[in-house]
């Protein structure tokens, strides 16, 4: 079994603190979701644990099985074992999606370990069936020229080619119709197993009726506010956020109001 | 001011080079004429790049005779691996000034296509090769480079298509670079008759590291009506010539003349690929990519001139900086009256590799007609961070991902070359260039 242990995280953008001293723990096996209104802080914590360039650690911890994952570049997080996909993945022009997979794919091997040719093309062409991806995206250039809904299964497709350890979905949802959904779901779940621990951000309860949480997080002001089972989710999704809000005295929820 | 500069032959040895190579009276006499004018015209002015400084005229030796090749399996790896020496059906191979292999298939012959050096295509097709060289597309008198060339021109092709005539199989030309002393004023003539089809690409490659040589490169690209023209180029030049390349094209009427030119010489270089859409409802699409090192100095400027209505020009230039390497790229849509409907769009991009390198972008678009489109886009930056995060994310290291980005960046013009070795040769230079 593997962790990823994040303690007392707090995260600044451009001078302006986001996250306030967040606490969690994803073990292999578990899923995660991590709930919140617009503007919590949601995207903050993936981009840190990650090393997005823009986002600075002030204080805390991010480990992998003890590791420190705040020292790693952001290539060898990626090797240790992290995969994020993100909410607004970069376009590329120029690199097909097939190299660069491959090339991600043979940068977690030693040299004269890579993939070969053939096995690659095989695993990629039945990913991309089970998302139900046209087999001429692996020849498109990175992103480009992607909708919405095409870049989120193309998240995917990497996410199952690569088998991290802990996976990080940031709204893997959002703009997505519900076949589409469905498909997304159906990859994620595909990864489930011992091997595979995943913390899934959304804002909309939607998603988790297709990919069911062991856990659920309430995020507000940068904060963990609420933790509980996937009754948790269903809760928020039948009677909304002000409840909480109520409970624990929270005005404005977005990051910079303070409680 | 005007700076007398001392040229390297007399007009004499202009004449008795004329000679040795049997040239018709009329080459003979505009090479003359040539030569007089070279002696009193300006230097080109490329935009924001000074050359009055730059040695345009002297050069060790004029021409020097190499041996022919027997097969293409005689030339050295580099160059073989430029081609695929079973299949390819149409070649020519110039070493150095001599014309040393040839080869078109006999359906071509039949159907009347010409592929032949320059001086065999003087004396065997005068009429055809009168017509087209220095007349039309660029004229011996527009600059001391122009009149240069014509003047010592000491090589090149011509490449003529019948009416009609699709040649499906591209046409290979290999311009070979081997030793310090030599200099190349090569000339191409391409023609396409009217709704003919051909596909050319062209290697400069310099199988020495090192020259004191000029290199004054013209050709001229002729599409007649209904023509298509793909053009592709990979120049791989040494370090030490400096160098003059002009590639220019005239479309007619429904006409479209398609570039894909990968810059990769080690030398200074005046770059220039302008297209005259002379036809109604012509196109061109001129496609460039260059890597500038070291303390290379070069200039390029993409250029459609719009003259038949509904003409479409659309330029990209993308261009990588590293060292102290400097390079102005402009990029000029010119719209004359009465090119109603034309649409001319330009993009010049660069990607800084390093603190101490110059690139400069310039779109540029010259309007005289109001019913048109028109729109450019220019960028001079650094590697996207947010590029390489994504790319990092993945577990690819931070020099594998900006090599992929660099390598995505340069693809325009690789995906386009229609020769499977010319278009792995010039990413490899790509690799090794940027490294
Ligand atoms: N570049 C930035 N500069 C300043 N503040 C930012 C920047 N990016 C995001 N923020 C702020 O950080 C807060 C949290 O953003 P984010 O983590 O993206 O929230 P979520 O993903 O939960 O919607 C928001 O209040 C947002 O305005
Ligand atoms: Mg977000």
């Amino acid at each position: 079994m593997s962790t990823l242990e994040i303690k007392g995280l707090h995260v600044e953008i451009e001078g302006k603190e986001i996250l306030k001293g967040v606490d969690l723990t994803i073990n292999t096996n578990e899923i995660h979701a991590v709930m919140g209104p617009n503007g919590t802080g949601k995207s903050t914590l993936a981009s840190a644990i990650m090393g997005h360039p823009k986002y600075v650690v002030t204080a805390g911890t991010v480990t992998l099985d003890g590791e420190d994952v705040l020292e790693m570049e952001v290539d060898e997080r990626a090797k240790a074992g992290l995969f994020l996909a993100m909410q607004y993945p970069s376009e590329i022009s120029g690199v097909t999606n097939a190299d660069f997979l491959r090339s991600a794919i043979n940068s977690q091997r030693e040299e004269g370990e890579e993939i070969s040719l053939m096995k690659f093309i095989r695993e990629l062409d039945s990913k991309m069936e089970t998302l139900e991806m046209d087999q001429e995206m692996a020849q498109r250039y990175l992103n480009e020229g992607f909708s919405g809904g095409e870049k989120k299964r193309n998240e995917i497709l990497q996410l199952m080619m690569l088998k991290p350890k802990f996976a990080i979905l940031d709204e893997i949802d959002s703009g997505l119709d519900i076949d589409a959904l469905k498909v997304v779901s159906k990859g994620v779940n595909e990864m489930r197993g011992e091997n595979f621990g995943c913390l899934i951000i959304t804002h909309y309860q939607r998603l988790l009726n297709y990919i069911t949480p062991d856990h659920v997080h309430v995020m507000m002001q940068g904060r963990v506010v609420k933790s509980g089972g996937p009754e948790l989710a269903q809760k928020l999704e039948a009677q909304g956020y002000d409840w909480i809000k109520e409970e624990l005295g929270i005005e404005d929820e977005t990051v910079g109001q303070e409680a | 001011m005007t700076v007398e500069m001392k040229l390297a032959l007399t007009g004499e040895d202009v004449r008795s080079y004329s000679e040795s190579n049997r040239e018709p009276e009329w080459l003979a006499a505009k090479r003359s004429e040539a030569y007089q004018l070279a002696e009193t015209l300006q230097l080109p002015k490329p935009d924001k790049t000074k050359i009055h400084n730059w040695n345009f005229t002297e050069f060790p030796v004029h021409a020097v005779h190499d041996e022919p090749l027997t097969g293409l399996a005689e030339l050295p790896q580099e160059a073989r691996a430029l081609i695929d020496i079973e299949n390819q059906k149409n070649i020519y191979v110039q070493r150095n000034n001599t014309p040393a292999y040839l080869k078109l298939s006999d359906e071509l012959k039949e159907q009347g296509v010409i592929l032949t050096d320059i001086f065999t295509a003087a004396r065997e097709h005068s009429d055809l090769v009168q017509k087209y060289f220095m007349d039309d597309a660029v004229k011996v008198d527009e600059h001391k480079l122009t009149a240069l060339h014509a003047a010592f021109m000491n090589g090149g092709v011509f490449v003529y298509v019948p009416k009609g005539v699709e040649v499906k199989e591209p046409v290979q030309v290999l311009f070979l670079h081997e030793g310090e002393e030599v200099s190349l004023f090569n000339h191409a003539i391409i023609v396409a008759e009217e709704n003919s089809a051909l596909t050319y690409v062209e290697n400069y490659l310099s199988l020495s590291k090192d020259s004191k040589g000029l290199a004054n490169i013209i050709s001229e690209v002729i599409a007649k009506d209904g023509a298509k023209i793909t053009y592709g180029a990979v120049d791989v030049l040494a370090e030490g010539f400096t160098s003059y390349i002009n590639r220019r094209g005239v479309a007619g009427r429904d006409a479209t003349i398609e570039w894909a030119l990968g810059l990769m010489n080690d030398c200074d270089t005046i770059y220039e690929n302008v297209t005259h859409l002379v036809g109604d409802g012509s196109v061109s699409h001129s496609k460039s990519v260059l890597v500038g090192r070291g303390t290379q100095k070069q200039n390029v400027t993409a250029k459609t001139v719009h003259w038949g209505k509904g003409a479409e020009g659309f330029i990209l230039q993308h261009g990588v900086m590293k060292d102290e390497a400097s390079t102005i790229f402009n990029g000029i849509g010119k719209i004359e009256h009465g090119a109603s409907k034309s649409d001319a769009v330009q993009e010049s991009r660069v990607l800084m590799l390093s603190e101490k390198a110059r690139g400069d972008a310039n779109p540029i678009l010259l309007i005289d007609e109001d019913d048109v489109t028109a729109g450019h886009a220019a960028s001079v930056g650094r590697v996207d961070p947010l590029q390489l995060y994504y790319l990092m994310s993945r577990g690819i290291s931070r020099v594998e991902a900006e090599r992929l980005i660099v390598h995505g960046f340069l693809a325009p013009v690789v995906s386009q070359l229609p020769i499977e070795g010319v278009k792995k040769q010039l990413s490899e230079v790509i690799e090794r260039k940027v490294r």
